[in-house]
């Protein structure tokens, strides 16, 4: 059976959802549109930024290149609910103090990537945190304050 | 932008999938990293798009016959964490890290990156340097397709439009075989300017059965038949002299600084493929 439009239901952030959505939607444009959870961003619509990055069932993804109607049972994680849950909370924490942002674009997706990277290695190297958000642009600070934030965090849950 | 309208199927059997690829410009949807940007970008607008991801048997590696079959929605980084790659599909491990970044393998597909066949992408030059082959279902049942005879030309490969690509087998290593990979891009993750990926036989102190697959230089992954040949007689300066490719200038790199590229990775490939002699 096709259709245009689609019944879904997930959980976003813990809570149980269930929607009608146009098959065309991606689910990024759903979350922020139909949710109004606005902290996942819209960059480039092609996978290229990164700036879409949201979990779905525990795996960072492109939330551009994935269709809101295909998350039927799916568990969807996004800043608001992360942040909430305090999950990365020190990465947040060191984000600010190191400078790590600006504008503050491409800061939902950096902080769900790196917290995948310190996750499965929580002792990354500097190399390794740069090729791991090497698909994620960020206009602003040029990357260093980033990396440097990233690294004490892994020093600081290394080290514990 | 956003996509024009279509409709969608989550395809419950490969029986259901095959008969819907029956509509009219009926598109397969796998991992979505190459054919929803295109869908955003309105570059293409199907009618109906039939999503694999949930079929079962069509995930996994399995070792089988002297072979590793990978089964079409395995996900990029299943494959890059998978022990059976590392040890059976050395060459296959070695380009993993090359495609895209962690959040676009948590999703693409094996199946997809080969069905798809970008010109500049790792796997299709892995498939054809290992004289792999693919598993198709269709309408008139299963067939096999070997990877040299599988890339036709620009996206066109021997896949027809009722076509579904169910696995690709490729032989398992031994400790004969030599294999070796490079490539070079802008960005770590982008797709390559050049690449190349090669497979040999240990032959005493040489090579022998040498296939060099250059992708980012052609239309398809291409072999490089006279290099081949020059390569096992260990000579490779005039391997490189040999490359024939003639690649198209494009915003990243002029053709001429491309096949330059084309000569500098064969190169360091053949000390790839010599270093692993023990
Ligand atoms: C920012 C970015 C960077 C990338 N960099 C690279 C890179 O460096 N190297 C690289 O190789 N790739 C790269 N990719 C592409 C990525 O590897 C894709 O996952 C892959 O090319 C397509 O696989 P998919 O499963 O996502 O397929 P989809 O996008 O779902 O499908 C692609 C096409 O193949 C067809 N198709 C898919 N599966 C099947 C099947 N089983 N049978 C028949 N037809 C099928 C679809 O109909 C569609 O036409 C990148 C993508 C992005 C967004
Ligand atoms: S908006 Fe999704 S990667 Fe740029
Ligand atoms: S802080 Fe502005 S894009 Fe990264």
């Amino acid at each position: 059976m096709s259709h245009r439009h689609i019944d879904i239901t997930l959980t976003v952030n813990g809570e149980r959802i269930t929607e009608r959505v146009d098959a065309r939607t991606t689910l990024v444009d759903f979350l922020r549109e139909t949710l109004s959870l606005t902290g996942s961003h819209v960059g480039c619509e092609h996978g290229v930024c990164g700036a879409c990055t949201v979990r779905v069932d525990g795996a960072i993804v492109r939330g551009c290149l994935m269709l809101a109607a295909q998350c039927d049972g799916a568990r969807v994680e996004t800043i608001e609910g992360l942040s909430d849950a305090g999950e990365m909370a020190d990465l947040q924490k060191a984000f600010e103090t190191r400078n790590a942002l600006q504008c503050g674009f491409c800061t939902p997706g950096m902080l769900l990537t790196a917290q995948e990277l310190l996750q499965s290695n929580p002792k990354a190297s500097r190399d390794e945190i740069r090729e791991h958000i090497s698909g994620n642009y960020c206009r602003c600070t040029g990357y260093h304050a980033i990396v440097d934030a990233i690294e004490s965090v892994a020093q600081s849950r290394g080290g514990k | 932008m956003k996509p024009a309208p279509f409709a969608y199927a989550k395809a419950r059997s490969l029986d259901e999938a095959i008969a819907l690829t029956g509509e009219a410009d009926a598109r397969i949807l796998a991992g979505g990293q190459s054919l929803v940007a295109t869908l955003n970008m309105r570059l293409s607008t199907p009618s109906l798009l039939i999503d694999i991801n949930g079929l079962p048997n069509l995930s996994g590696i399995a070792r089988k016959n002297g072979h590793v079959e990978i089964g079409a929605l395995t996900r990029h980084a299943e494959a890059e964490r998978s022990n059976d790659i590392t040890q059976h599909a050395p060459l296959i491990a070695l380009a993993m890290p090359h495609i895209g970044h962690p959040a676009i393998r948590n999703r693409g597909t094996i199946g997809g990156s080969i069905a798809f066949a970008d010109p500049a992408a790792e796997l299709p030059a892995c498939l054809l340097a290992l004289g792999g082959e693919v598993e198709i279902a269709g309408e008139n049942g299963k067939r096999t397709v070997k990877a040299d005879d599988f890339f036709k030309g620009l996206l066109e490969t021997a896949l027809g439009p009722r076509d579904i690509l169910t696995a690709i087998r490729v032989p398992a290593a031994d400790k004969n075989m030599r294999v070796g990979f490079a490539e070079l891009a802008r960005r770590h993750g982008d797709y390559a300017l050049a690449g190349l990926a090669a497979c040999a036989r240990a032959d005493g102190k040489g090579v022998k059965d040498v296939r060099l697959a250059f992708f980012g230089v052609g239309n398809t992954p291409l072999r490089a038949k006279k290099s081949e040949a020059l390569l096992a007689e260990g000579k490779i300066e005039a391997a490189v002299e040999a490359l024939d490719m003639t690649p198209q200038d494009d915003v990243q790199a002029t053709g001429k600084t491309r096949k330059h590229l084309a000569g500098v990775l064969l190169r360091r490939v053949a000390a790839q493929l010599t270093e692993a002699r023990l």
